[in-house]
């Protein structure tokens, strides 16, 4: 689990409450009242790939529901046992959201964590940050989740470092935008795949983070729009 | 006596191997020219000296540290360049930004600005929860200070940010001068005599199939000051950069954006690659986003702004596009315009399917204007005359507004429910996710961030290219017919051979009468 403990996201959805998230999977529409969230498992994930559509309601006991056809059956005639109901609740849909961007867009510099040789994710210390020319390329920047895919690409990696994948290794090529704000003095990286996902990083300290403020869902239509 | 010198012995040994130990302790390492004891004794004076917390945690960063701290020992007699940071870089720029003309200095205070109260506007914006930081917005109010005194506008207002992938833009929105005209000028006339060239060249031959495609008539623009183009846009991507003025904006190009969905990168000459091809570049893909946000998004409290005088019956078709500010207007409750949305109304012109907000009938050719007979007549010569494109006039309220995707159009809330006697009423836009609009007594203030695109339902589907059009018009001589069969053809044969035969008999039968009377 990240550093980022208690960094803030907020989605916001269509009627008057937004959801304000803390990493940790807590919920909440104003500030005030906060719900645990269930973690997120991969029948979940099915499910709510199946059900849920459109944006957020906002109101976590709100259920989705979608008729789904079995198409197995030859017949025209489709019995009416053999139509899914599929109903899902924004509660779960909320937490699958979560994951999925953790899991597709969660961005940290190269060189602020380190595994040592048990395997272990461990934060480094004496990361001082990327320098400015470093923090323009996207080679700097790797994806905070286990790698699924690990290039070696040169020599001069550094195994307990790059231990992790880079962005710029990101189908489709383009779906990150990085620029370079107030003089160099921060790194701005948006993602354009999860439109609201925003990743900053000063150069030359070890400071950085990101925030998800968008309506949770993601860019489809990305392929189209580069 | 054993016994010491035993112990001597050992005591010597216990000397050598120190001794050795040491020795090798002080053997310099081949590849760094160092050796551990030196090492090993700058990070203890180092440990002695800074007293760290939890010193056995950190002591393998401090040994670090230590071997680090040797290598700048070493001075090279070059000196570096001095790099002008990127930091100068943007002082330089923005310098600009913070010097005063030396004249005007006095009269600016007395007489109305175009400007807008600029930190009244950037403490709204952030009481909505909308700011792009006190800084920036500081620098963009300078900048917008600048466009106006350099392009002596009337009125001017920042319109909003729109993010690209590798710059963003500012927009300004302004009205334009008196008397300004649009300098361009179209380039559609000169293909057509090159085809006429082409033509003549060919009649030798026989005839190619011409083609009879007739491009659609081209809707024209609009007059600066009217419609679409009522306001000017100008554009930079940093406060500081200078300004670019958007090109005015065709019906063609709105037709196109909407179809289309593309980012923008923040350079204004790059192309657009799409289909329906998008006739221009990125400065004019722009402009058309923008108008269709405004149109689509710009609001105010009702009463605010009311109609214009109305001039001659009120059966007149042409939409009004005028409105002036309400001096009566007394403000609405900031509660009442969270509740309900009939309270906001837009202030900006519908744009029709056409591209344009007033409708333009492009059937009507020049000569057939005979609208001394009575209409009636007209209306029957001309059965397929298109309906004017109609949209709903200006000023309606936000509660007309339609929904769609199953979402309301528009969210809004107060900026703070604790305090609600000096909150702002928010608006934010569900179709054009950015939008925002804000309220609070008085005032009122349209801000867009964001990244240019409607939000599309479900999945965005590119148009599909239009059917191929047929090659040349079906005739007689063109057309396939069946070969005829053999028994046909035999048939055909044997009548040909009949009528031939009756054909020669009936010559000689007129040969011999012919030699009969000759006789």
């Amino acid at each position: 689990v990240p550093l980022q403990r208690g960094s803030i996201w907020s989605l916001q959805v269509l009627l008057e409450q937004d959801f304000w998230l803390i990493i940790e999977e807590i919920s909440d529409f104003n500030c005030m009242d906060w719900l645990l969230l269930p973690a997120a498992t991969d029948s979940m994930i099915s499910e709510v790939s199946k059900a849920a559509r459109g944006r957020f309601i906002g109101d976590p006991s709100f259920v989705y529901e979608r008729a789904e056809v079995n198409r197995k059956s030859e017949d025209r005639v489709i019995p009416a046992a053999s139509v899914f109901q599929n109903k899902v609740k924004e509660e779960t849909r909320l937490s699958v959201t979560v994951h999925q961007i953790d899991q597709e867009v969660s961005v940290v510099p190269r060189g602020s964590f380190i595994r040592n040789h048990q395997g272990l994710v461990l934060v480094n210390r004496s990361f001082t940050g990327l320098s400015e020319s470093e923090s323009r390329k996207l080679d700097s920047f790797l994806h905070f989740r286990e790698a699924k895919n690990p290039k070696q690409r040169s020599v001069l990696q550094n195994p307990a470092v790059d231990f992790l994948e880079v962005l710029s290794d990101d189908i489709p090529k383009g779906s990150w935008s990085v620029q370079c704000e107030f003089a160099s003095r921060v790194c701005v990286l948006r993602s354009l795949l999860w439109l609201g996902l925003t990743f900053y990083h000063l150069p030359g300290t070890p400071q950085h983070g990101y925030v998800y403020m968008g309506d949770g869902t993601k860019n489809l239509d990305l392929p189209f729009m580069l | 006596m054993d016994a010491s010198n035993e112990t001597q012995d050992r005591r010597q040994q216990r000397m050598q191997s120190a001794a050795s130990f040491k020795a090798f302790l002080l053997k310099n390492s081949t590849e760094s020219n160092l050796n551990l004891y030196d090492h090993l004794t700058q990070l203890l004076m180092k440990v002695m000296t800074e007293h760290p917390h939890n010193a056995v945690d950190v002591i393998e960063d401090m040994s670090r540290d230590v071997k680090r701290g040797l290598f700048h020992d070493m001075q090279s007699t070059l000196r570096d360049l001095p790099q002008t940071t990127a930091a100068e870089l943007l002082a330089e720029q923005q310098c600009s930004l913070f010097s005063r003309p030396e004249d005007a200095a006095q009269e600016e205070e007395l007489v109305e600005t175009p400007l807008p109260n600029v930190s009244e506007i950037g403490f709204n914006l952030e009481q909505a929860g909308v700011s792009l930081g006190r800084e920036e917005m500081q620098r963009i109010f300078l900048a917008l200070k600048q466009l106006v005194e350099s392009q002596a506008l009337p009125r001017c207002r920042l319109w909003g940010k729109i993010l690209g992938t590798q710059s963003n833009y500012i927009v300004a929105e302004a009205e334009c001068r008196e008397g300004e005209e649009d300098e361009e000028q179209s380039a559609d006339e000169a293909p057509e005599d090159e085809d006429r060239e082409a033509e003549t060249q060919e009649s030798e031959m026989d005839p190619l199939p011409e083609s009879t495609y007739k491009p659609p008539p081209v809707v024209p623009k609009e007059i600066i000051g009217t419609g679409v183009n009522k306001f000017v846009y100008y554009v930079c991507n940093e406060p500081g950069l200078p300004w670019v003025k958007l090109p005015s904006v065709s019906p063609a190009q709105i037709v196109v954006a909407r179809q289309i969905r593309k980012f923008f990168t923040g350079r204004l000459d790059t192309p657009i690659v799409s289909y329906p091809p998008f006739p221009g570049n990125e400065a004019n893909y722009l402009r058309a986003q923008i108008a269709r946000i405004s149109a689509g998004t710009q609001v105010s409290p009702q009463g605010f702004y009311q109609a214009g005088e109305e001039e001659g019956d009120e059966e007149d078709e042409t939409p009004r596009d005028s409105y002036e500010v309400n001096p009566d207007f007394e403000g609405i409750p900031v509660t009442e315009m969270v509740e309900s949305l009939s309270f906001w109304v837009h202030h900006v012109q519908h744009i029709l399917q056409q591209g344009r907000c007033t409708w333009v009938n492009l059937t009507v050719k020049p000569g057939e204007e005979s609208y001394e007979e009575g209409e009636s007549d007209e209306k029957e010569e001309e059965p397929d005359e298109p309906e004017p494109e109609v949209g709903p006039p200006l000023l309606t309220p936000l509660s007309q507004d339609a929904e769609m995707f199953n979402s309301p159009p528009w969210s809004s809330k107060l900026s703070s429910a604790l305090t609600s006697q000096h909150a702002v009423a928010v608006l934010r836009s569900n179709l054009w996710p950015g939008a925002y609009a804000y309220a609070t007594g008085k005032k009122f203030e349209n801000i867009y961030i964001g990244w240019g695109v409607k939000y599309a339902g479900e999945g965005y589907i590119p148009s599909v290219p239009p059917l191929p059009q047929k090659e040349y018009p079906s005739g007689a001589d063109i057309t396939e017919t069946l070969d005829p069969t053999l028994e046909e053809e035999q048939m055909l044969q044997e009548a040909l051979e009949e009528q031939q035969a009756a054909q020669e008999e009936m010559e000689e039968e007129e040969e011999e009468e012919e030699e009969e009377d000759d006789d």
